[in-house]
């Protein structure tokens, strides 16, 4: 402390927290989107601190597609516990009751897709003004240009050539009634810096990120979980292995990793010798080259 | 990878698709191990599709769909990587005339600024235009990289000519720290390895000097200013009169029992704690997001600023500030504007237009008096009250204001207090 500047994790820390102190200034209705995973669980600890001795002053959103792993729904619950914070949730199945949204069919049938109606319903039903999500700008191309401050149209569309300049630390969150923003506070965090400062801060996350064995199935060269969404193709055989995953997204699509590392040491380890990139093992990002960025035009993250 | 008190660095890059800047990002991030396979792998089979010999560097940094197809970058886009020395932003400009907008937002936070120089080519006036730019938003360090060696025989002679040129048109210009570095991007010489064929250059590669630059003074630890973003008032019991005020140090130096003053109301008091989280501490210096309570009860809210109170800003309502157009409608005169600076927000008014300044030979036009996309112009504004204004020069993040246009809330400018 002495020296008069930070490290890059305090730095990362505290523009975090400058940019959810901002959000929170200048919006009427904020949620954290909450998936369970590593990253909005960071954004919520990075909540948690910059609002200090009060709770978290707005609720977390949960996109459940219902075909979740049930670790992360337990984690999700005794988190929402102990922080003592509101839980909105929107269901994918109830929107596929209501027939706003139909069942992906064939092979590598998933509900990533439905996701976004789901979510800009919810957003719509809760008044939502900006949605905080854990977003980083490594992840994917289509993420490189994207701003902390993200404007969406009032159809929740996001358009990269329409994206406000962000200049110094003046972040302009001004919208019409209807629009609404997406604000990413870690956007500048690798997925090195994540475990990083998991790590350094000791965040619980959920099990499923450690090695544990499991039973799973080879498909796309990743090791798919079994569950009851599950369906065997020809050839393909169910094997228990030790294994971890990188990212945490529906149980259909999320491929999990070969590995020993049970403790954040190991992974951090494992992570910094990684030549593959993080979303690499997931099969919703694989179907075309441009497949985040098209599913980011229609309201996804 | 255990970084043990590596500092993060911002650079900006400033050049065309000809001058080999995408070439020049990957070879970084190649050479520094910071491509994944499946990058790797993506990027080879694009190459091999486009009938490219061996792999395609620039491609590591193309974006959008749009861009693909018509071989251009739009817009800023961050890159990431990491040494074991530091981690680096790097935000990554497209250098055509049009996108001037985007080189002073990407300019805006970085610490240091590369320009890239065709070695064939050397300085023309996309090089003028970019440092003038750097220049003009306070970039603390400039690295001109005369890239293309390979191409002019690694010719010390006209490597020297090069800075030669530079130095000759940037005398004008105020920035404190210029390096040169000769290299091939394409090659991989001086970029992240030594050059085998540049024995007579005797500085560091790239990355070494990346490395290196000093970068804890680039912010003002003198004068003490706290923008408050909000309070805290906790509804627990615990806490039941904690106000504790919520922001981050813009630059200077607070401490435990300092002696404060509130401004605009110029109320006095003293620093009664300083929160980092859950944890109380002691002092607290820029960068860092704290919460801040104070001995007496006073009226304090968002958009205020808390100071020493021996060393104040001057409160205006009216100033001049360099600003550079950055909308696709030109400036309306005497329309209003909403003037975001720090925490605080005003309606203002572009008063008038004092001068234009042509980029590229830094003469002023005073007759001219339209402001559109990419103009930068010195002009005079008028807020409903008073900001707490520091020199753009002594301090960026107090020194720098943006204009919104209240019909379609776009930021059309970006504005540095002079």
């Amino acid at each position: 402390m002495s020296k008069y500047y930070l490290n890059y994790l305090d730095e990362l820390e505290s523009e975090a927290i400058f940019i959810l102190r901002e959000v929170w200034a200048q919006f009427e209705n904020p949620v954290i989107l909450f998936s369970g995973g590593k990253d909005s669980i960071l954004v919520t600890h990075l909540a948690k601190k910059a609002f200090y001795p009060s709770k978290i002053p707005f609720p977390l959103m949960h996109v459940d597609t219902g075909h979740n792993f049930p670790e992360t729904i337990e984690f999700r619950d005794d988190l929402i516990e102990s922080l003592g914070a509101k839980l909105i949730v929107g269901s994918v199945q109830e929107s596929i009751d209501n027939g706003r949204v139909a069942e992906e069919k064939g092979k590598n049938a998933t509900r990533n897709a439905l996701q976004i109606t789901t979510l800009l319903d919810a957003i719509e039903a809760n008044k939502v003004d900006c949605a905080i999500g854990g977003g980083r700008r490594d992840e994917e191309k289509a993420r490189a240009k994207e701003r902390f401050f993200s404007h969406r149209n009032d159809f929740g569309e996001w358009d990269p050539k329409n994206q406000r300049p962000e200049l110094w630390n003046l972040l302009n969150g001004k919208h019409y009634e209807g629009e609404h923003f997406r604000a990413f506070p870690i956007s500048n965090w690798t997925e090195m810096d994540v475990w990083n400062y998991i790590k350094r801060e000791n965040i619980s996350i959920p099990s499923l990120y450690f090695a544990h064995e499991r039973e799973v199935v080879f498909r796309n060269n990743s090791w798919i979980p079994v569950s009851e969404y599950l369906k065997l193709e020809k050839g393909e055989k169910i094997e228990k292995k030790k294994i971890r995953f990188r990212t945490l997204g529906d149980i259909t699509i999320t491929g999990g990793i070969e590995s020993d590392a049970d403790t954040l040491d190991k992974i951090a380890d494992e992570v910094s010798t990684m030549r593959k990139t993080e979303r690499g093992d997931r099969s919703d990002d694989k179907r075309s080259e441009t497949a985040m960025e098209d599913r980011k035009k229609q309201g996804y993250f | 990878m255990e970084i043990n008190n590596n500092q993060l660095l911002r650079f900006t890059t400033a050049g065309s698709v000809d001058d080999g800047k995408s070439t020049l990002i990957g070879r970084l991030l190649f050479d520094s191990k910071s491509i994944f396979e499946d990058q790797l792998e993506s990027v080879t089979n694009t190459s091999a599709k486009k009938g490219h010999d061996g792999v395609d560097l620039a491609l590591f940094t193309d974006g959008l769909k749009d861009e693909r197809e018509q071989g251009i970058t739009i817009d800023v886009a961050y890159r990431y990587f990491t040494t074991p020395k530091r981690k680096f932003i790097i935000a990554d400009t497209p250098g055509h005339i049009q996108y001037t907008r985007n080189m002073v937002t990407g300019a805006s936070t970085a610490n240091a600024a590369l320009i890239l120089i065709d070695a064939r080519h050397g300085v023309i006036e996309q090089t003028k235009r970019h440092s003038f730019i750097a220049s003009l938003l306070n970039i603390p360090h400039l690295i001109v990289c005369i890239n293309k060696m390979d191409l002019v025989d690694f010719s010390e002679e006209r490597y020297n000519e090069i800075i030669g040129q530079f130095e000759e048109f940037s005398s004008k210009l105020l920035v404190k720290d210029v390096r040169f570095v000769p290299m091939s991007a394409l090659l991989g010489d001086n970029v992240v390895n030594r050059s085998q064929n540049m024995g007579w250059y005797g500085g560091g590669t790239l990355l070494s000097i990346l490395e290196t630059l000093h970068i804890s003074s680039d912010i003002n630890k003198i004068d003490a200013r706290f923008p408050v973003q909000t309070v805290l008032r906790p509804q627990s019991n615990d806490h039941r009169d904690y106000r504790g005020y919520a922001g981050r140090v813009a630059s200077g130096i607070y401490r435990k029992g300092d002696e404060i003053a509130v401004l605009p109301s110029g109320f006095t008091s003293r620093i009664k704690s300083i929160n980092a989280g859950e944890n109380e501490i002691d002092e607290a210096f820029a960068p860092m997001s704290i919460a801040i309570t104070l001995e007496d009860d006073i009226d304090v809210s968002r958009g205020d600023m808390i100071v020493k109170r021996n060393n104040q800003p001057e409160g205006e309502q009216e100033f001049d500030v360099m600003l550079c157009w950055l909308n696709n409608d030109a400036a309306k005169p005497r329309a209003k504007y909403t003037v975001m600076h720090a925490s605080n927000e005003q309606r203002a008014m572009i008063k008038d237009i004092i001068y234009k300044i042509d980029i590229n030979t830094y003469n002023r036009n005073t007759e001219d008096k339209a402001l559109s996309m990419n103009d930068i112009a010195r002009v005079r504004i008028r807020t409903t009250h008073r900001l707490m204004l520091d020199s753009y020069r002594d301090n960026r993040n107090t020194g720098s204001i943006i204009l919104i246009d209240e019909n379609t809330n776009e930021t059309v400018a970006a504005g540095m207090i002079i």
